[in-house]
């Protein structure tokens, strides 16, 4: 059974919808605390939403410098899946496993609200089980959630299929870019592929009893691994 | 010897600042039209204890290029008087 590692950091509020999530996708799933070293034999981790260390001086600037973080580099360097989900996906930027910075949305308003996202790459591991390029419905729940990067970071992550999720274009019926990120990107993944970081939350929408089962599939992708081109467990 | 030390953090010339722009925007409807150009960012101050004013500059933008600012999206202007 895949063995799936939540990180707790002091401020993290989504820790425990992403572990039942992973249970619920057939995970073994378990808590991490942010003073831990060690990552229990986990195969994959996932660094869940919330405001980690009250999203002081920056979302995600204080937590990268965790004392687990080490431990989540090395995981990442030798392949280990890592995700991150919203505070998770700040962090990862602010710890350059991913490339880009989240800043503070264009409307300056705090969005809480379903989006339409596509899932325009499934090869990676957080995306496999979609098997084909879908359009979801998720939501989303950020203050500071607008991807910027410069030119070239852009063109390279667009020229190497690294954005994984993408806002819906504006039209009749959809809710699209949140945000203001640029080339409405909602996640990405390194090169290897293998750290995947998104602004929307699918662990909270797992269960037709929450009202959609949107976001099953992603944790679905975790919890039944497959081999991804470039990238292993 | 210490020194303080003045860090002042803007986001980058060319990256969209809304909070920038909002304030801007607040200005005018103010009545202060002369006002353009409006960046938000942050003031840090801090104490550094160093050999030297440099070695405290030094140090002190090392604390920036590690955690006082980002330097994907932030600019920073490091200051030094002897405390």
């Amino acid at each position: 059974m895949v063995r799936v590692a939540v990180v707790r950091f002091p401020g993290s509020n989504c820790d425990e919808d992403a572990r039942r999530a992973a249970e619920r996708a057939g995970a073994e799933a378990f808590f991490v605390w942010h003073r831990d070293t060690a990552l229990g034999g986990a195969d994959v981790v996932i660094l869940p939403g919330g405001f980690s260390y009250g999203d002081y001086l920056r979302s995600g600037a204080i937590a990268r410098f965790s004392p687990v973080m080490a431990a989540v580099q090395a995981h990442a360097a030798a392949g280990g899946t890592v995700i991150g989900i919203c505070n998770g996906f700040q962090i990862l930027c602010e710890a350059h496993l991913l490339p880009g910075a989240l800043m503070r949305n264009a409307g300056l308003r705090f969005v809480s609200k379903p989006v339409d996202v596509l899932v325009e790459r499934v090869d990676t591991p957080f995306t496999w089980a979609f098997d084909r390029p879908t359009q979801v419905r998720l939501p989303v729940a950020h203050g500071e959630g607008r991807y910027v990067a410069d030119g070239v970071t852009l063109a390279m992550l667009e020229a190497e299929g690294r954005v994984v999720l993408r806002y819906a274009r504006p039209a009749a019926g959809t809710e699209p870019n949140p945000n203001g990120a640029e080339r409405d990107i909602a996640g990405i993944c390194n090169a290897e592929r293998n750290v995947v970081g998104i602004m929307p939350h699918p662990e909270r929408v797992v269960d037709p009893a929450l009202g959609s089962a949107d976001g099953l599939l992603f944790f679905r992708s975790l919890a039944a691994p497959r081999p991804v081109a470039g990238g292993t467990r | 010897m210490s020194y303080r030390v003045h860090v002042r953090v803007v986001p980058r010339a060319g990256i969209l600042d809304p909070q920038g722009q909002a304030v801007e925007h607040a200005l005018g409807v103010l009545g202060f039209a002369e006002a353009s150009g409006v960046r938000v960012g942050r003031a840090i101050e801090l104490t550094v204890a160093a050999g030297s004013r440099d070695e405290a500059e030094a140090r002190a933008r090392k604390m920036c290029d590690r955690l006082l600012a980002n330097p994907v999206t932030e600019d920073y202007l490091v200051e030094v008087e002897e405390a």
